[in-house]
């Protein structure tokens, strides 16, 4: 069977009528990004999952329609929106591929982000502007070899000179690290075992002894870079530093930025999966009748519907919260952990009621079920996830 | 009654075949209110083809000629047309690019509105009534005009051309003065002069799987075996540079209407259905058998065009060197 | 260099048509409305002609209910200039429609003034041509490659299997047909923005015209065909059918 998305566009599902909770504006925000999907990452993202490759050539159509750091302010060249139209730009890529969504969450969230939030205002003149525009881009070194969940362990260090700060260190899962142009760096400049010494470093990634090579043989986010930084006696200026970070909590609040947008990209991937499935349903005959009308299918679209659904809503009050000044860390880990959980589902169904066509690359939901492994463990695992939840519920730590 | 104009092209001194359409369909219309029709070419110099006229309907051919009518031109034809539309119930033009263009000026003068690529017309207490599609086809108005003279556009292959044994005189028309704003400076054909799907009786099409343009000459054979039909193409070929956008059959391309749509490799979005589905007769070759285009094909074949396609080919030859 | 756009809202060209209850229009719920796509062309050829010479201004013009403001910001979102709406719960024939455009067109003094070759819902074709007419403007229509150069127009449109090239003076009222360009997709800082440029109402009304719609209905089904065979030895019972059945070759 010829793939369904060969000539359809991308309509969306929206069952409770959640449009009519969104302005004109966000409305149209979310309208473009995913028409630009449809026309520039649907026809080639299947081939670049295949080759492992992300397709940089994109990159430029992004800045210009405004997707990097699109919640931060219009005076450094970024769009200036709510955080509810950052997250539905977030889940129209993610709608593509998880590795897109993930360029542009690192490039916003955890680059321009934590320049705009602790940087000084020359630093913020300096790079936002090239940042939204795709002349530089960024990626967040904090993960490291043996630090995953627990980054407040971090081992690289930044020791300061006369000529400035001298870095060392290893990274790990780095997403955009072997194209990046700057590195955010998170180094501890104390004790390296005080997690209150952690501080941001801005690091061009030219600079002697900084070296990034990809991770090889991955099996998810294929079409997305995921790189080791090695810092070796790399010497950045004493202005590098990022002038209000302060401890683990700096790196953790910029995690929360790119887990808010992880929420709404997950909902995405499972709106991509269950259209997909649902496409397939009906015009897929076997028995002499659609597979659509069998009753095994009707529940796996029924639920996958439900769960959409209800992430559907829960993801707006969270953005709602967000533009209100009211959003907790906790109630981002709550909608990261439940909106990734289900999109794994919805994938893993889908690419069971697609059959042996489900394993193609020219359908989608493999792809996303592949991904969205790397989406469940990034970010703060799904477990982790859980541990935050159970901390601030019952008020006992049990990590 | 006052009678009916039907307005006719010719194109490098000869009458169009879309012109007899018009005349049949306004024959229709001045059989329904007892009247006659009068038919209208522009040209300059000698029109091939306006004996045949009588058989289709015409009682009178009036033939306006000006150095500047050996193409199109609006103003003129406008100006020429608007002196004479009073004195007629009904004009028709064809749906056609020029029609499509003149009709809507003469509409302006007349302060009325043109109906447009209409596919049937009756008349009713004296009135015409026009049913015309909407919505690329996916309804369809049932319209009276109103407005004396009605203004209306028949859409190509769609009126049948009957054969009376009616005579036609001929006789030519002062063109009042008019100034020019718009002129057609060249008309460029194509290498080959290939054939507009527009007006082909027979379109052959073909769709992504044909996998790449160059596999478009088995198209181009399986037209020219059937003789007399054009190569049509889905959008998905167009957006990929394989063929021209003048041969793009659907919603943002042409609607056709065509007594033979063969799909090629198409898998029928209901963009393309769009273009097509009021063709006569529709066959479907692909190898997909859930492919949506079966669902509107009348007859179709599942198989790998690329051994389907030379094998019709080659009976459709056989049959025609069989007469 | 001063140019106006006309822009209709339409139904999306893949939204599902039901009748409505008084058998003469479609029912509006659950479909979704776009700007034309024939006038995205028209709009994206503005913006391009007045980034181009550098100054000018561009205006959007849409006549249709409260619902149309939505379609003109979109149009705004994309970089026209300013909007107008001309308010009217009616539903105007082709010359009525032009009328009213004509009316406020003539206000502007434009230069160019560009709208789609049709309207995707009722495809009447005849918008732009009317609208000349009552400007006493030359008119090219269905273009699809367009050059302006020294206040000369010189277009080119498709006619059946060839390429007419037209030439006029400006101004002129230019229809754009698919070809012509490749609409820009907004960027999200021009939607935000679109709000804050002038959009003037203005309610109107418009005349009787001379189109009574009797009816809309849903074209016939075609009868169900069937599957020949499979595979090249399918074709010989096809080309008989096609002859003996179908007539058709």
């Amino acid at each position: 069977m010829s793939s369904p998305a060969a000539n359809s566009r991308f309509t969306g599902v929206d069952f409770y009528d959640a449009d009519r909770l969104l302005s004109e504006e966000e409305r149209a925000i979310r309208d473009t990004v995913r028409t630009w999907v449809d026309d520039n990452l649907m026809p080639i993202i299947g081939d670049c999952y295949i080759e492992g490759r992300f397709p940089k050539e994109l990159i430029g159509g992004m800045a210009e329609l405004g997707f990097f750091g699109a919640n931060l302010p219009e005076e450094y060249g970024c769009a200036g929106l709510n955080n509810v139209a950052y997250g539905l730009i977030m889940q129209e890529l993610e709608r593509g591929d998880s590795g897109v969504r993930s360029f542009a969450s690192v490039q916003g969230a955890l680059v321009m982000y934590p320049i705009f939030a602790f940087g000084s205002e020359e630093q913020k003149q300096q790079w936002l502007p090239r940042l939204a525009s795709g002349k530089e881009i960024g990626c967040f070194g904090l993960t490291e070899p043996d630090f995953g969940s627990n980054p407040g362990g971090l081992v690289t260090t930044a020791r300061q000179s006369d000529a400035g700060w001298v870095l060392n260190g290893t990274k790990m899962w780095i997403t955009n690290g072997s194209q990046a142009t700057v590195a955010i760096v998170w180094a501890k400049v104390g004790d390296v075992n005080d997690p209150t010494s952690i501080r941001g470093f801005i690091v061009p990634t030219t600079t002697p002894g900084f070296t990034a090579k990809d991770q090889k043989g991955k099996l998810s986010l294929r079409a997305s870079d995921t790189s080791e930084l090695h810092l070796q006696d790399v010497l950045v200026p004493s202005d590098a530093i990022l002038p209000n970070s302060s401890g683990i909590k700096s790196p953790l609040m910029c995690l929360t930025q790119a887990r808010y947008g992880i929420a709404w990209g997950a909902i995405g991937a499972a709106m991509a999966c269950y259209d997909e499935a649902l496409r397939y349903a009906v015009n897929r005959v076997m028995f002499d009748r659609p597979i659509g009308q069998t009753q095994i299918q009707q529940v796996r679209l029924a639920d996958m519907l439900t769960e959409i659904t209800k992430a559907q809503l829960l993801t707006l009050q969270l953005g709602r919260l967000k533009d209100d000044h009211l959003l907790t860390p906790q109630q981002v880990s709550l909608a990261k952990r439940n909106n990734v959980n289900m999109a794994t589902d919805c994938a893993r169904e889908a690419r069971r009621l697609l059959g042996a066509n489900g394993i193609l690359a020219e359908y989608h939901s493999m792809r996303h079920m592949a991904n969205l492994e790397s989406v469940y463990t990034y970010e703060g695992t799904h477990d982790m996830h859980s541990l935050i939840l159970g901390e601030k519920i019952t008020g006992l730590s049990a990590f | 009654m006052s009678p009916i104009l039907c307005v006719l092209e010719q194109r490098d001194g000869t009458l169009r075949r879309v012109s007899h359409e018009v005349v049949a369909a306004g024959r229709q219309v001045a059989d329904g209110m007892n009247t006659t029709v009068d038919a209208v070419v522009f040209g300059q110099g000698n029109i091939e083809g306006l004996e045949a006229l009588g058989a289709s309907g015409a009682d009178r051919v009036l033939v306006a000629s000006h150095h500047a009518f050996h193409r199109y031109s609006p103003e003129g034809q406008t100006a020429t047309l608007a002196g004479l539309a009073p004195s007629y119930s009904t004009v028709l033009f064809a749906a056609t690019a020029t029609g499509k263009d003149l009709a809507p000026r003469v509409a302006a003068r007349l302060n009325t509105s043109c109906a447009t690529e209409v596919t049937d017309i009756v008349v009713e207490d004296g009135r015409v009534v026009v049913t015309r599609p909407v919505y690329a086809g996916r309804a369809i108005q049932r319209v009276r005009l109103t407005a004396s003279p009605a203004v209306l556009s028949i859409r190509p292959n769609t009126f049948p051309v009957s054969h009376t044994e009616r005579p036609g005189t001929a006789e030519p028309i002062p063109v009042p003065d008019f100034t020019a704003k718009v002129e057609v400076v060249e008309v460029k054909e194509p290498a080959g002069g290939a054939l507009d799907v527009g007006e082909a009786a027979i379109v052959v099409s073909g769709g992504r799987g044909l996998k790449g343009p160059e596999n478009f000459s088995l198209i181009e054979d399986l037209a020219d075996a059937l003789g007399q039909a054009a190569v049509g193409a889905s959008r998905a070929v167009v957006d990929a540079g394989w063929r021209d956008h003048s041969a793009q059959v659907g919603q943002t391309g042409k609607t056709v209407s065509p007594g033979l749509y063969v799909a090629v490799g198409i898998s029928g979005a209901i963009q393309h259905l769009a273009g097509m589905r009021t063709a006569k007769v529709i066959v479907a070759i692909n190898r997909d058998k859930d492919a949506p285009i079966f669902k509107v094909a009348d007859y179709g074949i599942v198989g790998d065009l690329f051994e389907v396609v030379p094998r019709l080919t080659a009976e459709v030859r056989k049959l025609r060197a069989e007469g | 260099m001063k140019i106006a756009v006309c822009l209709k809202r339409v139904p999306d060209t893949t939204a599902k048509i039901v009748i409505a209850g008084d058998g003469v229009s479609i029912d509006p719920a659950g479909v979704k409305f776009v700007p034309n796509p024939y006038d995205e062309y028209a709009i994206e050829e503005a913006i391009a002609r007045k980034a181009a010479a550098g100054e000018g201004e561009t205006v959007v013009i849409t006549l249709g209910t409260d619902a149309s403001q939505e379609t003109i910001r979109s149009a705004l979102a994309m970089g026209i200039d300013r909007g107008v709406l001309l308010q009217t719960s009616d539903h105007p024939d082709p010359a009525a429609v032009a009328s009213l455009l004509a009316e406020e067109l003539a206000l502007g003094e434009f230069d160019l003034i560009l709208m789609g070759k049709m309207a995707v819902d009722d495809s009447q074709h005849q918008v732009g041509p009317q609208v000349a007419e009552q400007l006493g403007m030359a008119c090219i229509t269905a273009v699809a490659h367009l050059d302006i150069e020294g206040g000369t127009i010189t277009a080119e449109r498709e006619i059946e299997g060839a390429v007419e090239v037209v030439r006029c003076g400006l101004p002129a009222v230019i229809t754009c047909d698919k070809g012509l360009n490749t609409p820009r997709l907004p960027a999200l800082k021009g939607i935000m923005a679109a709000k804050k440029k002038p959009l003037d109402i203005k309610p109107v009304t418009a005349g009787q015209g001379s189109f009574e719609v009797l009816s809309l209905t849903l074209p016939p089904d075609r009868p169900p065909g069937r599957i020949v065979g499979e595979g090249p030895d399918a074709v010989p019972e096809l080309v008989r059918l096609l002859r003996t059945e179908a007539k058709a070759i």
